[in-house]
């Protein structure tokens, strides 16, 4: 069974690239709010993917704590961004970013 | 051994997360990205952490992504509509999609070609043991109590941020 | 402590200035009447002072530096005030003069509001001690201090009654006119310090006595014609004159202080106070001596049929000014500032006689309209009369001694033609201030039309002569219009009675030369005593010619001047129409000026280039703003894209490098 090749740090750091490129399309390309912070969870598993990868590349456990302050906030950020999501919802009563075009001159 | 399981947890993370950004419905969305996060969580077991795995299975998966169905059948946002008039015609229309397209197609190119320039670098030390929550523990409350203490600050913040948001307006 | 001088009228002024609208009228005019009477005091203690001082290099002087000025590189200036004869002369003028008028004008201005009032005195205290600063300055600099402040004030009293449009216009053509000829005199002090490396006027005087007299013109003749252009503007000769005659819609005191006794004379001061530098460029004082002749004669003219009390005056200040400079021309020095000094007396009292007669006609200044005004104000009368005959030049009085001494001067340089004309215009003087007396004061009164309902009904027949404020000043000028005279007795009648000219001498000679005045007088008085009392005779003749004329035309037979108008109708309409100088200057300089400066300078420069480039780079940013203004969507999606944007420019940065 191994005729398929080792994963190698770069292979993980690949995979890493992958997903967070896929999680950028995704903030651009969709028109729920929903859908785009959900894009927006997956860059940042993305992130933490690297670090684990580095952490056992250079045998250290810091990149593992970066891990778990990362998801802390990643949880208190998905909960004020739903909370807003709800907020917005009720005055517009759509989840399309491009209804809520105030923020400008 | 290792290595097929890590091509298959690749593969399954990428076409989830790929059916994450492409689905219609956001309630397929989240379910999907659960299925994503159970494949990280097993390629963190394979490096070596699992603890990592736990927390994300626990966490992320267990307790943000429940937010997230929570919400979404509260708002019962069932599928995208169109916004008519002028605004949308520069974010919503083909120009943006194909801006923001182009956008994530360079990053990934610049991403690899980054990539591209380290050598080959095997993992090496084949032998170590997994790190273990003592390990990690040690090091969070020694090394990294104060940014501990701060985040949990944090959290307190964010619930209260969350609740103050989501209140119903008195009028 | 010279500077107590100047310090005490300027002091009135910050005083009256300040505090004028919250003060009484009787304690402004005490602050006023006080600093001026003080200065009076300290001036004569300082020429006190000054005669018991032993010379130095042949003249006496004191010398004070009051504070280190300007220095700056090579140049250094204090502010330094000396006090040597011909500036004690010009002390005890501007201050006893000037506190008599103050006086007087304690009376006059009694109707205005406390407001005005203080606000008159002010700048009569602040023209007093720019005056004083002027006349003591030891330097080109500290004298143009001076030099300014005076003109400044003259505007100001000018237009005292700046709501009066003719006021305002009058004060601002004294301030431009004269700004024209300050172009001159800064530019003579530039060219002497570049040359002299010295604006002291000794220091200056000392250089120059060491070179030749210059024959041609040269780089002296230049300096001296810059500087008297400057004089020509501040003392109205031609062709910067025009400004004295407007200059009478000011408060008469203020004509009878700034315009015939003070600042009309600091250009002959100037040029006494330059002598050497002055007596070295004999071309520069046939100039002057030839255009204070002609302007004395013009005014003359000019004068003989002027309608108005206060114009009349002003023409013959200007006729009498172009004496001093005649005098002044013919290196007769010492006689143009004794003519100086008793005009001021005979001067001030003609004006503030008319003023009396003014105050008591309730604003009537129009001769036509004035007679028989001899009986009801007899004490204006009789010191009006006195003032006439000194100015006349009739012998016992003051004008006859420094009059006569600037034509034996002019005739014994040789200038003989000079001296004719000159003789002329003393008979034209005589005769157009008779002739002024007489309209006034003797005759009928004949009322103005419109004027019959006021007269008789507001005072009835009986009208007020002057209050005892206006009444002191008119005597104390009066006894000294007669007495002034004989501190210049010619040495011909009584040997050695030309005081003055012994006085002053010193003045007009570089420090360390023999007096050059003496030399002169001896040779005059060695050989022509003969001729110095022919000339003498002649000048009487003049007099009383003129006296002769103005008896016949005015008081005889009044028909005959108006038919003599009428046969010379052109001749007196011109004459009346002041040889339509202002016309002319108007075409010629001011409107060409105002054409320029509307088309070219407002709309062109101004309106165009300048506000042209700021408004343009307000549109220029405004339009720009209006195209950047677009990249605010309101679209999050678009901004967090810029963002992205952002970022894969580092990374790619970074991959770069």
């Amino acid at each position: 069974m191994n005729f398929l090749p080792e994963p190698t740090l770069n292979s993980y750091l690949v995979l890493s690239a992958v997903l967070f490129a896929i999680g950028t399309a995704g903030v651009f390309l969709r028109r729920n709010l929903i859908t785009i912070l959900l894009s927006i969870e997956v860059m940042l598993n993305a992130v933490n993917l690297t670090f684990v990868a580095v952490d056992r590349y250079l045998g250290a456990v810091d990149g593992q704590i970066i891990v778990f302050f990362v998801m802390t906030v990643a949880a208190a950020e998905a909960a004020t961004g739903l909370a807003i999501v709800i907020a917005l919802f009720r005055h517009r009563e759509t989840l399309n970013p491009d209804a809520y075009t105030t923020l400008k001159w | 051994m290792d290595a097929l399981l890590f091509w298959i947890l690749a593969a399954l993370a990428v076409i989830a997360s790929l059916l994450v950004i492409g689905q219609r419905n956001p309630m397929y969305s989240v379910l999907l990205l659960i299925v994503s996060f159970g494949a990280l969580s097993g390629l963190y077991v394979l490096l070596g952490a699992p603890f990592v795995a736990a927390i994300q299975i626990i966490i992320y998966a267990g307790a943000i992504m429940v937010l997230f169905l929570f919400v979404v059948m509260l708002l019962n946002a069932q599928h995208e509509s169109q916004v008519a008039g002028s605004e949308a015609r520069f974010s919503g229309g083909a120009f943006a999609r194909r801006f923001g397209a182009a956008l994530a197609i360079a990053l990934a190119i610049e991403l690899g070609l980054a990539i591209r320039q380290l050598q080959a670098t095997p993992f090496g030390g084949e032998g170590r043991p997994a790190s273990t929550v003592r390990d990690i523990g040690l090091r969070l409350f020694r090394d990294y109590s104060f940014a501990f203490e701060a985040t949990s600050v944090l959290i307190l913040v964010a619930m209260v941020g969350a609740i103050v948001l989501a209140r119903k307006e008195r009028s | 402590m010279l500077f107590l001088i100047p310090l005490l009228p300027l002091a009135g002024f910050v005083v009256n200035a300040t505090l004028g609208r919250r003060l009484s009228k009787p304690a402004s005019a005490a602050v006023a009447v006080g600093a001026m009477g003080l200065s009076f005091g300290w001036s004569v203690a300082a020429v006190w002072r000054l005669l018991h001082v032993t010379p130095v290099g042949g003249v006496r002087a004191i010398n004070e530096v009051v504070y280190s000025w300007l220095v700056s590189g090579r140049l250094n200036i204090p502010f330094e005030l000396r006090v040597d004869p011909l500036a004690a002369v010009m002390i005890l003028v501007v201050t006893g003069i000037g506190t008599l008028i103050h006086l007087y004008s304690t009376a006059y201005m009694q109707e205005e509001t406390d407001g005005e009032y203080a606000r008159y005195f002010s700048y009569l205290n602040l023209f007093a001690a720019f005056m004083l600063v002027l006349v003591l300055g030891a330097s080109f600099p500290v004298m143009f201090i001076g030099w300014e402040g005076v003109g400044l004030c003259s505007y100001l009293l000018i237009g005292f009654w700046f709501t009066k449009p003719s006021a305002a216009d009058a004060g601002k053509k004294a301030f431009i006119v004269n700004r024209v000829g300050d172009f001159g005199f800064i530019l003579g002090m530039l060219a002497i310090f570049a040359t002299f490396h010295t604006l002291d006027f000794q220091g200056v005087a000392a250089q120059v006595a060491a070179l030749p007299k210059e024959e041609t013109f040269g780089l002296l003749t230049g300096i001296t014609l810059l500087l008297f252009l400057g004089a020509t503007g501040k003392s109205a000769q031609i062709p910067l004159y025009v400004w004295l005659p407007d200059a009478m819609e000011g408060p008469t005191p203020v004509s009878a202080l700034i315009h015939a006794a003070t600042m009309v004379t600091a250009g002959v001061y100037m040029i006494g106070r330059n002598a050497v530098l002055f007596g070295h460029a004999p071309h520069t004082l046939d100039v002057v001596a030839v255009i204070g002749c002609l302007t004395a004669l013009m005014a003359g003219t000019i004068g003989l049929v002027q309608n108005d009390i206060k114009r009349v005056l002003a023409y013959s200040t200007v006729s009498q000014l172009g004496y001093m400079f005649l005098a002044m021309g013919v290196g007769a020095f010492a006689g143009g500032i004794f003519h100086l000094y008793t005009h001021a007396f005979f001067k001030a009292l003609l004006f503030l006689g008319s003023g009396a007669v003014i105050h008591a006609l309730h604003g009537e200044q129009d001769l036509r309209y004035m007679g028989g005004l001899k009986h009801e104000l007899p004490l204006t009368y009789w010191t009006f009369l006195i003032g006439t005959l000194a100015i006349a030049g009739v012998p016992l009085l003051s004008g006859f001694f420094s009059k006569d001494e600037i034509l034996a001067k002019t005739y014994s340089s040789g200038h003989t033609v000079l001296w004719f004309v000159a003789v002329v215009t003393a008979l034209l003087t005589a005769t157009y201030m008779f002739r002024l007396l007489y309209l006034a004061f003797f005759g009928e009164r004949r009322q103005a039309p419109g004027h019959g309902a006021q007269a008789p009904g507001s005072h009835g027949a009986h009208l007020h002569d002057a209050p005892p404020a206006m009444a002191i000043a008119l005597v104390v000028l009066a006894i000294g219009a007669v007495l002034a005279g004989y501190v210049g007795v010619p040495d011909v009648l009584v040997s050695g009675g030309n005081r003055i000219d012994a006085f002053l001498a010193p003045s007009f000679t570089a420090p360390g030369a023999a007096p050059q005045v003496e030399a002169a007088a001896e040779e005059a008085g060695a050989h022509e005593s003969g001729t110095e009392l022919g000339l003498m005779g002649v000048s009487t003749l003049a007099a009383f010619g003129g006296i002769g004329i103005a008896t016949y035309f005015f008081r005889r037979k009044p028909e005959a001047a108006d038919a003599l108008a009428d046969r010379f109708s052109g001749l007196y309409r011109l004459l009346l129409g002041k040889y339509y100088v202002d016309e002319i200057y108007d075409a010629v300089l001011v409107q060409p000026i105002k054409r320029i400066s509307t088309l070219l300078l407002w709309r062109g420069v101004d309106a165009g280039l300048i506000d042209g480039t700021v408004n343009g780079v307000g549109l220029v940013v405004r339009g720009w703003s209006a195209v950047l203004r677009r990249l605010q969507t309101g679209s999050m999606r678009a901004y967090a894209m810029s963002f992205f944007l952002g970022v894969i420019v580092i990374l790619g940065y970074y991959l770069w490098r």
